[in-house]
Parts: structure tokens; sequence; C-alpha cells
């Protein structure tokens, strides 16, 4: 083992499993926001219309959800945990600001959805269908609120805000409260998160009607659901861009190395082009590119002559401030997953504006191609959401808290084999568990409505005791 | 970060022995709660006959153990947020242990919600096991941790750790995850007599009546352990003993009221006992938090560890707004989950004199 690992610094390894970890987690948790939302406005839509189909698709997406929701829940675990274990200078260091949300977030949110998930899953025959509503309500309120407080956290160390630092300890120390949680960058990140949330459930929710649809499964329901998606779809996706627009400029202000990172743009530029693609190197020397004039500078200033800063006078000027070193981050990895998120979201974009036109004609349940293409799709928001994440993250390096600690200085005093360990065990078992939950998502989202439309509902009789139904 | 020992000199602010108590409360109610979802998790094999009666017990704490799991996760962050030294050296100091306990509660919590998933003998049997091994590693990883925490680990200034993960496996640490995992596991056989119905019921009374006395011997043993120890050291926070002696009373009982099917009363004494046990290690680690085995001076205190004032007050604000709402809601869940689990088929029997209403009640 520890020939194996000569060479292989513990930073690397804390950073693999801090990745690995947090992409893995972020593939659950949009969806659970999205779906969320998207279950308990079908329940709301069978609460107040009493048509049947609405109930069936509130059971059957709720299914799905309660699938993703519970590995969401445990892989959450360790990422509240990873930042002592595997972070612990940096824990050190920040926790009087960063540890706030955090404890914030469990007992404001955490405990919200926990507590109502459970009396949603388990209360369906023992409470009101009222208060049955208000759970699931509860629990999508519960999961947007963790979104926000984390995102506050992460927001944090995108753009340091409201901290002065100790001189005694030399930790950060906190100094206003509402700085933090008013941070122009966590506003920012919050909403192009919760939309982007709200893009991936519809996707899901549109992706598996469009599977049914075309197998002509209880097609009554799934063009309820099929039109919900598209609508919500094509919102959500546009306000994503929107935020995702106003994010450009303001890391052009607060972070401007990882704008440029985002385009490889060595030389400072007025009026610079946007490439869609590079074929050959990232170092400036392209052997084929397609460019869009102007694009870069209207993206990041939002002037069609704006100056974008290079690589080049970026490195210098942070030489200047901060000492010698390299400020760079990882090239490939920030040029790449920039264009690999817009480029999905745009594939996301199509799928809502095709869908809205069919929609308005009512070709919508009926059209093979559309829903196939539908079909396919559903993978496109967890691969954007991941790579807008990996972009990010990555693009604040060398920084573990932007401008105040590097990344290399956090990383706890722990030992490579302890690494090893932790990071090949936590891979095998997310592993595991990443097949076990999309074969039972596959066998569960192909069983459809059947079984829901011969167990037609049972009046309200919520004052008749019955036996405690066996769920699980 | 220079030297967070700086601050030493000082004695604890009101504000920061209040979070280290709100901490233990944390704890405490974590303890409580998880405690017999633990419990049932480990008679999982010794009582669940059938698949039927595996169900049952699942179904016991399926509408809750998610709940209680976030007790954990807020005394987690509150830790993080009142004492980032504390939470980053015993979060990387155990770095093994909570490895461990990590995967234990992701295959656990993962096999509540997969298991009745799919009709396969072979998908229970993975699943089953998970549930096992899951409950099993924790109830006894939390008391070999706290164990730790009062008896010292090897850091020296700053919390700088200086040993490895084996310093941690000593015979007074084994005996606290004994402690723990008997307790809890006593703690859920009283739970499953509350809450279920039928033979599934009487083989928790009886298992209780025969965990009794060897958890109150493991506890006992492990308090008297503890008290000398704090004697010796001249640490004086636990002496006089009350807290213990009255959870060893309470521990006492627990058989006796089993065997009188006072069912409601012996969850309340295992409740009452694990109260005790956790204020116990709070009150004898004040006012520090993290013991150093190597020198009294490099101790992590209430003081040295703490966030500055500033934080302190926007969390307090925060939690004596919201604590009340969650203490509602999550106590008036349990009030809606409160009736017994049937096994389905079996005759509703008639409501007797035992008719529990005790677990809204203790739910902490």
């Amino acid at each position: 083992m520890t020939n194996l690992l000569a060479g292989i610094s513990p930073l690397v390894l804390a950073r693999w499993q801090f990745g690995v970890t947090t992409v893995f987690h972020f593939l659950f948790v949009p969806l659970t926001i999205g779906l969320a939302f998207l279950v308990a406005v079908l329940q709301t839509a069978f609460y107040k219309t009493k048509k049947p189909e609405y109930d069936r698709l509130a059971r059957f997406y709720g299914k799905l959800f309660l699938v993703n929701f519970a590995i969401g829940v445990v892989t959450g675990i360790v990422q509240e945990f990873q930042f002592g274990m595997a972070w612990s200078h940096y824990s050190t260091f920040v926790g009087n600001i960063f540890g706030a949300p955090l404890a914030i977030e469990a007992l404001l949110a955490f405990f919200m959805e926990s507590t109502f998930i459970g009396l949603w899953i388990f209360g369906r025959d023992r409470l009101s269908p009222r208060l049955h509503l208000a759970s699931i309500w509860l629990v999508s309120l519960g999961t947007t609120l963790s979104a926000a407080f984390i995102i506050a956290a992460n927001s944090w160390m995108q753009h340091p805000v409201g901290y002065k630092i100790d001189q005694a300890t030399g930790q950060a120390v906190m100094t206003n409260f509402w700085a933090v949680m008013s941070n122009s960058t966590f506003i920012s990140a919050y909403l192009h998160v919760l939309t982007a949330a709200l893009a991936t459930g519809a996707t899901f929710l549109l992706g598996i009607a469009a599977w049914h649809l075309k197998k002509k499964n209880d097609t009554s329901a799934f063009a309820k659901a099929a039109a919900i998606g598209v609508v919500v779809l094509l919102l959500s996706t546009l306000a994503t861009m929107f935020m995702g627009d106003n994010q450009a400029r303001l890391m052009t202000q607060q972070q401007p190395m990882k704008m440029a990172a985002a385009e490889a743009l060595y030389n400072s530029e007025n009026g610079a082009s946007f490439s869609l693609l590079t074929i050959g190197n990232l170092s400036g020397d392209p052997v084929f590119q397609i460019r869009v004039p102007h694009a870069l500078s209207v993206m990041a200033t939002g002037q069609w002559n704006g100056k974008v800063a290079g690589i080049n006078e970026l490195q210098a000027a942070d030489v200047a401030k901060y000492g010698p070193g390299n400020y760079k981050p990882m090239l490939w990895v920030t040029y790449w997953s920039f264009r690999l998120m817009i480029g999905f979201g745009m594939l996301m974009l199509l799928l809502g504006v095709l869908g809205i036109w069919l929609l308005w004609r009512g070709k919508l349940p009926t059209s093979r191609r559309y829903l196939t293409f539908a079909t396919w799709m559903i993978g496109a928001p967890f691969l954007a959401n991941s790579f807008g994440w990996i972009f990010t993250e990555v693009g604040r390096q060398p920084w573990i808290v932007y401008g105040l600690m590097f990344t290399a200085k956090g990383v706890s005093p722990v030992g490579t084999g302890y690494f090893a360990t932790s990071l090949i065990g936590f891979t095998v078992l997310y592993g595991v568990l990443a097949i076990v939950e999309i074969s039972l998502m596959f066998t569960l989202a192909r069983r459809g409505t059947a079984e829901l439309i011969e167990s037609d509902d049972t009046p309200d009789d919520e004052q008749a005791e019955r036996p405690f139904a066996l769920i699980y | 970060m220079t030297s967070a020992l700086t601050l030493a000199t000082a004695g604890p602010s009101g504000l920061a022995i209040f979070w280290f108590a709100l901490i233990g409360v944390l704890w405490v109610g974590y303890f409580l709660l998880e405690g017999f979802d633990f419990g049932v998790g480990v008679l999982y094999p010794f009582l669940g006959r059938d698949d039927l009666d595996k169900r049952m017990m699942i179904n016991a704490i399926g509408p809750t153990w998610d709940g209680n799991e976030v007790w954990l996760l807020t005394a987690g962050g509150a830790t993080f947020a009142a004492f980032p030294l504390w939470y980053a050296t015993v979060f990387s100091g155990f770095y093994l242990a909570l490895f461990l306990i990590l995967v234990a509660l992701i295959a656990r919590g993962m096999a509540f919600e997969f298991r009745g998933k799919r009709d396969s003998a072979r998908w229970r049997f993975w699943w089953d096991t998970a549930i096992v091994v899951g409950s099993f590693l924790p109830a006894l990883l939390w008391g070999v941790a706290f164990a730790n925490f009062l008896h010292g680990v090897p850091i020296a200034a700053n919390g700088t750790w200086v040993g490895g993960f084996f310093q941690l496996v000593k015979p007074y640490a084994l005996l606290g995850g004994l402690t723990t995992l008997s307790l809890f596991t006593l703690h859920g056989a009283a739970f499953l007599g509350l809450r279920t119905t039928g033979d599934l019921r009487e083989r928790s009374r009886s298992i209780a009546m025969k965990l009794a006395i060897p958890t109150l011997v493991i506890t006992f043993g492990f308090f008297l352990w503890t008290y000398l120890d704090a004697v010796h050291r001249h640490h004086s926070g636990l002496v006089p003993p009350f807290l213990p002696i009255l959870a060893l009373l309470a521990l006492a009982a627990v058989g006796w009221l089993v065997r009188e099917r006072l069912e409601g009363w012996a969850f309340t004494a295992t409740a009452f006992t694990i109260v005790g046990w956790t204020a116990t290690m709070f009150l004898a680690l004040y006012p520090r938090v993290l013991v150093s085995s190597i020198a009294p001076r490099f101790d992590l205190t209430i003081a040295n560890s703490a966030s500055q004032h500033y934080t302190l007050m926007a969390m307090t604000i925060i939690a004596l707004i919201f604590t009340p709402f969650v203490l509602a809601y999550q106590a008036w869940s349990y009030w809606v989950f409160r009736q017994r689990i049937r096994r389905p088929g079996e005759e509703i029997a008639p409501e007797g004199v035992e008719t529990p209403s005790v677990p809204a009640s203790t739910d902490g």
C-alpha cells in the first residue's frame, strides 16, 4: 500500500474524494428539489380538481421521488462530515462563518424535510388530504431552504464578505451575518441552482411521460404530465440561462481569472469572441476553432466591446497581490466543463421550445420523434448540473476561499493511507449505489401507473381507525 | 492560524457555555431517538422470524428514523459553527471511525427505503445485512468515540493530532462502546415492546428481560471507571455522581417494568438512562471539550475552541426562534404514528388496560 501510494499527496486524494462524493451527491439533489415541487403541484391538482389522473401521476412520480430522495439524504451526511474529516485546517479557519449556514440548514431545512417526508409516506391514510398535501409542500420548502444555506456557504468561498481576520487566532470571523446571507454571489448562484433544479425535475417528468406515451400507456395521465413538464421546462431553462448570464458578469468582477479560464483567454481583449469548441490544445495556439465574435465580451461585461482580462495579465496581477505562485486553474477542465454545461442547457432549451410548439399544435402526446428525443434527454440536466459545479469549483483553484486561503493549506494532516482507504471505500460504495439506484429507477419508471388504476381512491373517512399499513 | 491557545487563559463566555450545553442536548436527543432505531436494527436478526416480522420492525421506525438522524447532523453543524477547532480536531482525528460510521449510516438508510422495492429473496438478504451491520457499527462506535473524548486522545498544541487510529482502541473506550451498544439495544427492545403487537411484542419483552441485567452490569462498570478516573485526575465535574446513580436506578428497574407489562414506563426508563449517560459524559468533560492524553495544557476547552461572540449570538437568536417549531412538529409526527403496528391479518385484540400512550411524551 505504501509503495503504491508513493508520490501521491494527501491533498490530491482529498480533492478527488471531495469531487467524487460531491458530484455524486449533486446528481440526486437537483432532482429532489425539482421533483418535490412537481409532485406537490400534481397532488395539488388532484386536490383541487379531483381528477384521478393527477392522483395517479402524484403517486407514480412520488415513488420515483422517494427512491431519489433517500440516496440524496444519505450521501448528504458525508458532505457535512467531510469538511472536518478531510479539510480540518479549512474548517478551523472558516468555522466562525461557514459553520453557521450549515448548522442553520440542519435546524431549518433537514428537520423539516425528514419529518414531513415521513408524514407524507406513512400518513396517506392517517392524515386528512389537506394535511397530507401540506406535508409534501413542506418537504418541497425544506429542500429549497436546504439549497439556500449550502449555497450561501459555498458563495462565501467564492466571494468572501462580512468577515475579518482575527489577529490572535488567524481565523476568519464573522462581522455581519446579513452580508453573508445577502452576498450578491449567493443570490445569483442560488437562483441559478434553483431554476436548474426545476428544469431537472421537469425534464425527468417529461422524459418518463414521453416513454409511456410512446408505448400508449395511460395516455390520459401522461399527456398531462408531459404538458406540465414542457411548460415548466421552458420557463425554468430560460430562467436558468438568465441567472447564469447574471452570474457571468458577477464572476468577471469577483473572480476574473475564472472567466478568463472559461475561455482559456490568454491576452486581454476588447470585444472578445467566444469559441464554441477548440481542436488542438488550449495553450493559445489552436488547430481549429469556431468563434462567435464579441460573445465573450457581451457575456462577461454586458457590452459589445467590453474588456475581458486575459490569463497572463491576471496571473501577473495576482503575483503582485498575493506573492509568487501559479494562480491559473486547470484550463482544459474549466474550458470544456463551461461549454458542456451551456451545451446541455441549450439542448434542454431546444427540448422546451419544440415541446411548447407541439403542445400548442396539440401534437405533443403523439409526435413519436419528439417523444423519443425527450426520453433520451433525461440525462442532459444531470450532465449540465455536474459540469456547472465542476466548472465553478475547479475555476476557483488554487483557492479554497478566494483570495484568503489556498486549497493546499486547508487539507487535514491525515495520512495518505487513510485518505486512500476512504476514497476507494466511498467510490466503490457509491458505484454500487448508483447501479442499484438506476436499475430500481428503470424498473419503477417502466412499471408506470398500471397498478394505480385498479386501486380506486377510497373516500376520505379519516375518522375511522385503520390499522397501521406496512409501507416499507 | 498562529495559536488558538492564546485565548486559553480567559475563561469561557456564558454564550460559549450555552452552546456547549446545547450541543450536549443535541447529542442527548440523537442518542435518545436514534438509539432505539439502532436497537431495532441490532435486534433485527434475533426478533425477525419471518419477512412480516422484519417489515413490522422497519415500519415501527419507518416514519421517524430520518428525522431522528437529523439530530446528528444538527449536532455536527452546531459544533462546526460554535467550536470550529473541536469539530476540526475530532472529525479529522477520528477519521477512520467516522468513515465507518458514514458507510454504516449510508447502507442502513438506503436499506429502509429500498428493501421492499423488489420482490427477491437475495435483494432482501443484502439489505437486511445492511440494516444489521449499519445499526451495530454506529451503536458501538459512538460509545468508543465519546469515551475517547473524555479519557484523552493524543493531541498536542492547537489540537494537532500526534497518534494513529489504533490509539483510540483501548479498554476504557471499548467498554464505552459496549455501553452504548447494550443501552441502545435494550432501548430498541423496549421500543418494540411498546410499538408492536402479538408474537413480536412478546419476543421483544422477553429479550428485553434477558438484556436488562447484562446492560446494567456493563453500564455500572463504565460509570465506575469514569468516576474513579475523574477522582484520580482531581476533576470535579462528576463529583458527587448524582446523575449516574439516577441513570443506574432507572436502568435497574427496566427488567421489572417489562415483566410487569408496564411497557410505557420501561421505555421511559431506558430513555432516561440514555439521557443520563449522555449528560454524564458532557458534565464530565466540562469545561473541556476534548481531553489530551499527552498533557492537560493541550486539552481543547470551551474557552479555547469556541467561535467568537458575534457568530454565537447570531446562532443563538436563530436557534431560539426556530427550535420550538422543530420540537413541535417532530413531537406531532410521533403523535400521528403512535398506534401499534399490527401484523396484517392478525385479530385485533380488545384494547386492554395496557394500552400505551407514552411515546408522544418521551420523544425529547
